[in-house]
């Protein structure tokens, strides 16, 4: 009877936390503008492809995301590596500490730091301002999941390898680096999605020239609804869902 | 130098110049004067933080504490149960556990704007509660502080389930079977055995919900609109519209000290110490 009423909380909680979601995606099907259903219709996927803000957000946020998760991959494993011979205290307790601080904080941060210093640059905000504050926020994220693959591998590879005459390099590239490389590529695909899906930080360090997709989802989600959103939304559902199911998998391998 | 420093390095630099260093420049600032035309003054002074004991300033930060609070609350309470479930779930916890983090990892302004999409005045419940003719005018159910409430605890849920789960998982099920060989009932080993042993648990998983409730700048603006507002909001404020940097600094320093101060007694108290 007790365990009964449990599953039955579990299944109430877990609707919770999936039937907002689901209801937005039905209702980008829907062919009215209002939450009145009046019948099946793709018109919304059309407006939404079709839209050119969207499309230059969904450019400038591609654009911002790839190179953003490649330089926090590469930095972020080189970190974990670094620790992974011997720990890094400050650098680690940092990276924690970024992990906590208020996005907000980050942002206004950021921002006060990029001002100043254009007081002696000749330069202004713009999509490069954004990949590097979406690199910093990325970088703890990929140190966390490539240590926890680290910790899980045998010190003495390594070794073995630079007892057979391999160089420390060598021994990182041919032996450790092909190891924990399902690890960095989740990693990757982890930074991808957060970078891809950052609207606080972004929406303070981005310039005229580089709004995001984001950026215009919150801007047409404040002006009122419109099932465009609805369409957009189901669409980044369904890209993230994949993503992360891909890096999930890459993880526990 | 060695390889090991060279692995560090690009980290290290990249933290320092745009994580660091940063925090840094808003720590100046927060002690300097607001310029004419924004950006910032000398002379040093401490009017920023003097302003912040402004009953009007004291009231949104009692009300982001309130609202964190709470929100944290209801974590515990509809988390602890979830997390208990899928531990004792057998084969299938690993899909129940999915099936939490999955929403947890779509994108934050998704999830947030599907509850927009269903409390607004035009909203899927105000829909269906006129059509069924329970209402006459639609329900004020957004803009406010339940909406805010109900979205931090729609986000952050997952952070509690995730310690909690860990914990109870790691719990010797001896404890309980013998409490209940001892003729204890259910519900009596659950709050004299469980409860108290996985108290750790329950503590990280509050904290790591609290310190990103406490920050939130995205789910107050969208779901309270101007209403509901937050220490992250009045920092949004003094930066754009406001204009007030030093203002500004000083609110973030208070915020990021608030959760600084949370992240290191959650890693090195001696009961949270191995959670995270």
């Amino acid at each position: 009877m007790k365990k009964r009423a449990l599953g039955i909380y579990a299944a109430l909680a877990l609707v919770f936390l999936h039937l907002p979601l689901a209801v937005l995606v039905v209702f980008s099907f829907n062919q009215g503008r209002f939450t009145v259903w009046e019948g099946l219709s793709l018109h919304w996927y059309s407006a939404a492809l079709s839209d050119p803000q969207l499309a230059e957000g969904l450019l400038n946020s591609v654009i911002i995301a790839i190179v953003a998760s490649v330089l926090a991959t590469v930095i972020g494993t080189m970190a974990a590596y670094g620790m992974w011979k011997r720990s890094a205290r400050v650098l680690e307790g940092g990276m924690l500490l970024s992990l906590v601080t208020p996005e907000i904080v980050t942002g206004v941060s950021l921002l006060a730091l990029f001002q100043w210093a254009f007081r002696f640059l000749h330069l202004h905000l713009g999509m490069y301002t954004v990949i590097i504050a979406h690199v910093a926020f990325s970088i703890a994220y990929v140190m966390i999941v490539v240590s926890a693959r680290l910790r899980g591998l045998d010190r003495s590879l390594e070794e073995a390898a630079m007892d057979l005459g391999a160089g420390p390099w060598r021994a990182f590239f041919r032996v450790t680096l092909p190891g924990i490389l399902p690890a960095v590529i989740a990693a990757a695909l982890l930074a991808l999605v957060v970078s891809f899906d950052d609207y606080v930080i972004t929406s303070l360090v981005a310039g005229v020239d580089s709004e995001t997709l984001p950026m215009v989802i919150y801007a047409m989600a404040r002006r009122g609804v419109s099932p465009i959103v609805n369409a957009v939304s189901a669409l980044i559902l369904v890209l993230f869902g994949a993503l992360i199911v891909l890096a999930e998998r890459l993880r526990e391998q | 130098m060695k390889l090991r420093s060279w692995f560090l390095l690009p980290a290290r630099v990249w933290m320092a110049l745009f994580f660091a260093a940063p925090l840094a420049i808003i720590g100046a600032y927060s002690f300097l004067t607001r310029g004419d035309y924004g950006g910032v003054e000398y002379p040093w002074t401490i009017e920023s933080y003097a302003r912040l004991a402004d009953p009007l300033y004291l009231a949104i930060l009692w009300r982001s504490l309130w609202i964190a609070g709470l929100s944290t609350a209801i974590c515990v309470a509809m988390g602890f149960p979830l997390a208990l479930f899928i531990s004792r779930a057998g084969k299938r916890k690993n899909l129940y556990l999915q099936l939490v983090l999955l929403p947890f990892w779509t994108s934050f302004l998704v999830r947030t704007y599907a509850w927009l999409f269903i409390l607004r005045d035009t909203g899927l419940i105000n829909t269906i509660l006129s059509a069924l003719h329970i209402i006459k005018s639609p329900l004020p159910l957004l803009y406010n502080d339940g909406a805010v409430l109900l979205g931090l605890v729609y986000s952050f849920l997952p952070f509690f389930v995730l310690p909690m789960y860990a914990t109870l998982e790691r719990l010797d099920p001896a404890l309980a079977e013998a409490a209940a060989d001892l003729g204890a009932p259910p519900w009596r080993t659950l709050w004299r055995v469980v409860i108290p042993v996985s108290k750790p648990g329950i503590i990280a998983g509050a904290v790591l919900v609290f310190i990103p409730c406490l920050g939130a700048y995205l789910t107050p603006d969208l779901l309270g609109g101007g209403k509901s507002v937050m220490l992250g909001n009045l920092v949004q404020n003094q930066f754009t519209t406001a204009r007030d940097w030093p203002f500004g600094s000083a609110a973030s320093l208070v915020l990021m000290l608030a959760s600084a101060i949370l992240l290191v007694l959650l890693t090195t108290r001696r009961e949270t110490k191995g959670l995270l």
